[in-house]
């Protein structure tokens, strides 16, 4: 049982991981109908640019400040001017394609500019245990855990307490009626590019102490972030947090006792199971099918 | 017996009745119009006939078999037709492989199609409908290039072209240049002495309304105020006060 | 799809073209000739399921991976090649039902979602079933089949029987484009609802887009696996696959001859190039992204894009006179 309930906190804090880049993933959608496949890539991208920071004598601290600072730069008013600005009008298919192509793009300019190997991350935390009425905790599992927790309940309160919240889930809800309403809807979506930005980086922070860095390791975040935020409901923003959340703990609880082989495949029953009974997931509304 | 038989249609959202208790037949050949100001329950009526939503209470049958609730697909496979409101049509075919494709589907069974001819011996057919609707200079032009006018034109002759024994037409009119509206009118007239069939219009265009149809519904408020043959409809009371209002 | 005369000189120019210039290639050139004919057998399905029928599928590769690991697999276990390969074929056409059926469900985005989670499963499976597939290190030693006695084991007589089969894989697939089922797919395509109220079954024709499109990646798998003698899960990843949506687009989505030259694009090339591969691919990516601003319709599109460009222009310089 004491195993269950380790298995239960990691799973929760790996989770909760996921649940970042799956809540970026939705707000892009929200705001701007964009589809990211490029996402995963979005999360290895500050990983290598903390790595390169630390390697010219950088603090962890320092180099993750700097790297949330070219991830807004770039992954976010980037990616929104160069990327998703031109093909407004050209559709979801459209952008999904050139995020594919950016995916494959950013991968291998890593792959051949820095290199092909796993290179190891420190981690914020310390990699000790603690003991709490006989499960082994470590530390680092609780401060992701937290970590997460804080920016997750930050982003909510951003977007439900204060004014430029309102006005960013008015942009997402509907374009036409806040632009109506005077709202300034093309910062509204810059500054959605932007959280997503914050939130890839902060993902990279926590999870590459244990997947390593490595050019490819979006495949996998990025995936389990696709899922966790299509299991939750694509168009709510809490859906992403129960959605990465259940991924982190059934993928661990199903790894130690069904079969270790297969955990990375237990997000993708989750979420054929989730959408042949409810197709806009757990907590997600029905869209009307559109025309 | 009667091509369409409404029994009952009612239909809520939450407190506002939608539909309320609409029953009507139409007989075989005949060009029903339903009319109505906005908010009556036109649209919820045609799409609960049409199955797209499910009434709360009655029946609605085809031909004697009862209907609610078909697919798409299976009302189209027992002849009902519909035409859309919003232009609906395979924008990247051309406009003769858009005739096509809404009629080659009902002959011969999927796998023989593999093997038929590319036009499964409808082509004839869309090239009369082409004829007919005035759109030779553009038959091979991709649908979608074309201007809206055209594309409604498509759209109401995909909807004739598997000869289907009724027609819902939902609201023709809507954005045809009003110099058109009267070659539309002929158009339906035309294919209905031609070819025959049932229709059903839903439409705002009084005059086109009128001029087009044998007999009209016409309802407010979700119930059905009045039917009639046109010259009845338009020297009813009732009908008057519901238009002009107040 | 009708052919023009022109059209078919052209064909026949090709086809004779593919039949001398190979003798005189070098292994290595032959191999890599060989190699593109297998992928353009494997896109022409993908670009039935995407160009034509407009569904997003992102694990061709890991259909292309079930042809060859059933191939390699019966090969090894006394199973003649001509057997193995359709029963590849139709193991693929039967997953490619499966993957179907959650199409008919999602909205069309999740799609790509549910077949790339596919696509990682079938990656685990190969890894993890070691005493079927051989695990990472694979299986070795797939030996080329023979042909009415002669054998296959030379890379000429092998590359005529690949062409052999490109050309009927094509064939059968422009029968198909040209019967009415090509227009349904085109209807799916173009919009499902008025499809549906014009008696075109959906369901029938979103999975047979599917489980063609696989069965095509099959038989480029059975041919794969004992071109290359040796096959491990890697090349059927999800990377690849990727690669594959990206090759029909490139080439030109919906365009019968859009997959023979985005896969040259997108997998020959980088085969070839294989010491700056990544670069390569880097600047493939990229130029992918700034295709789809300035040339969704791809490659092959150059022409239409370009005049709808000029028909534009010039509504737009005529505009001012007319007002």
């Amino acid at each position: 049982m004491t195993d269950f309930f380790q298995l239960l906190i990691s799973g929760i804090a790996t989770g909760s991981i996921y649940a970042m880049a799956a809540l970026g993933f939705t707000l892009l959608w929200q705001a701007a109908g964009t589809i990211n496949f490029a996402q995963g890539e979005f999360v290895m991208l500050p990983a290598f640019a903390m790595l390169i920071g630390i390697a010219a004598g950088l603090p962890l601290w320092l180099a993750f400040v700097v790297a949330v600072a070219i991830s807004v730069l770039v992954l976010g008013a980037g990616f929104k001017r160069l990327v998703v600005d031109p093909m407004r009008g050209s559709g979801v298919v459209a952008v999904v394609v050139a995020t594919l192509g950016l995916s494959i793009g950013l991968k291998s300019f890593v792959k051949a500019g820095y290199s092909a190997e796993p290179h190891p991350f420190p981690s914020v935390f310390s990699e000790e245990v603690f003991k709490l009425a006989g499960v082994t905790i470590s530390y680092s599992d609780v401060g992701a855990l937290v970590f997460a927790g804080l920016m997750v309940l930050g982003l909510q309160m951003l977007l439900n307490k204060t004014i430029t919240g309102r006005a960013m889930q008015a942009v997402a809800q509907n374009t036409f009626a806040a632009e109506a309403l005077g709202i300034n809807v093309k910062r509204m979506i810059l500054y959605t590019f932007g959280i997503n930005a914050i939130l890839v980086a902060v993902t990279a922070l926590l999870i590459t102490p244990t997947y390593l860095a490595k050019f490819d390791m979006g495949d996998n975040i990025g995936l389990k972030a696709f899922f966790a935020a299509i299991i939750g409901g694509f168009n709510n923003s809490r859906g992403a947090l129960l959605g990465g959340v259940l991924v982190g703990v059934l993928e661990n609880l199903a790894g130690a006792y069904l079969t270790p082989s297969y955990k990375d495949g237990v997000a993708l029953v989750l979420f054929l199971a989730v959408i042949l009974v409810k197709p806009d997931g757990l907590l997600g509304t029905p869209q009307e099918r559109k025309v | 017996m009667s091509v369409l038989s409404v029994h009952d249609i009612k239909k809520s959202y939450g407190a506002i009745r939608a539909v309320d208790g609409v029953s009507f037949n139409v007989e075989p050949g005949e060009i029903l119009g339903v009319i109505g100001p906005n908010g009556s329950g036109k649209t919820t009526l045609f799409n609960s006939i049409l199955g797209q939503i499910k009434p709360d209470t009655g029946r609605v049958e085809f031909e004697g078999v009862d209907i609610s609730g078909k697919s798409p697909l299976a009302l189209s496979r027992l002849g009902v037709g519909r035409t859309f409101q919003n232009l609906q049509v395979f924008s990247k075919l051309s406009l003769r492989d858009n005739l096509i494709a809404a009629a080659q589907e009902f002959h011969g069974g999927l796998w023989g199609r593999i093997f038929a001819p590319s036009d499964n011996g409808v082509g004839a057919r869309a090239d009369e409908m082409i004829e007919m609707f005035r759109l030779k200079h553009v038959a091979d032009l991709p649908a979608g290039s074309l201007s809206y006018g055209q594309q409604k034109l498509v759209d109401i002759a995909m909807a004739f072209m598997p000869a289907p024994r009724l027609v819902l037409l939902d609201e023709p009119c809507a954005g045809v240049n009003p110099s058109l509206v009267d070659g539309l009118r002929d158009l339906l007239i035309e294919l209905n002495r031609k070819q025959g069939g049932s229709f059903v219009v839903i439409e705002h265009n009084m005059d086109f309304v009128m001029k087009l149809c044998h007999r009209i519904v016409c309802m407010v408020e979700g119930k059905v105020l009045a039917v009639g043959k046109p010259a009845e409809i338009q020297n009813n009371r009732a009908v008057l006060e519901a238009y002009l209002g107040n | 799809m009708t052919l023009s005369k022109r059209h078919l000189a052209l064909l026949a120019l090709a086809i004779i073209a593919l039949t001398v210039l190979p003798t005189m290639l070098k292994t290595y050139g032959l191999y890599l000739l060989t190699l593109w004919l297998v992928y353009i057998i494997a896109a022409f399905g993908l670009n039935l399921t995407v160009g034509y029928a407009g569904l997003k599928s992102l694990c061709h590769a890991g259909f292309m991976g079930i042809g060859a690991y059933t191939v390699a697999i019966l090969m090894k276990a006394g199973v003649s090649f001509w057997l193995a390969t359709p029963v590849a074929i139709v193991l693929c056409f039967a997953f490619g039902l499966l993957i179907g059926f959650p199409a008919l469900r999602v909205q069309l985005h999740y799609l790509g979602f549910a077949t790339l989670g596919f696509n990682l499963l079938l990656m685990l499976f190969f890894r993890n079933e070691e005493w079927l597939t051989g695990g990472t290190f694979g299986i070795q030693n797939i030996k080329r089949p023979e042909l009415f006695g002669y054998s296959l084991m030379g890379n000429l007589p092998f590359y005529y029987v690949v062409l052999a089969l490109t050309v009927i894989a094509g064939a059968a697939l422009a029968y198909l484009l040209r019967s009415p089922w090509g227009r349904a797919f085109a209807a799916l395509r173009d919009n499902p609802i008025r499809a549906e109220s014009t008696g075109v079954n959906i369901t029938a024709y979103t999975l047979m887009s599917f489980a063609i499109g696989a069965a095509y990646a099959g038989l480029a798998g059975a041919l794969f696996a004992p071109l290359v003698n040796f096959i491990e899960p890697a090349p059927f990843g999800i990377g690849n696959s990727l690669l594959f949506l990206l090759m029909v687009v490139v080439g030109g989505s919906g365009r019968f001859y859009g997959p023979v030259l985005g896969s040259a694009i997108a997998l020959l090339l980088p085969e070839y190039l294989r010491f700056a591969k990544d670069w390569y691919l880097a600047v493939f990516g990229f130029a992918v992204v700034v295709m789809m601003i300035w040339l969704p319709g791809g490659l092959l599109s150059i022409k239409e894009t370009w005049q709808l460009h000029r028909a534009k222009r010039d509504v737009k310089s005529a505009r001012p006179e007319a007002a």
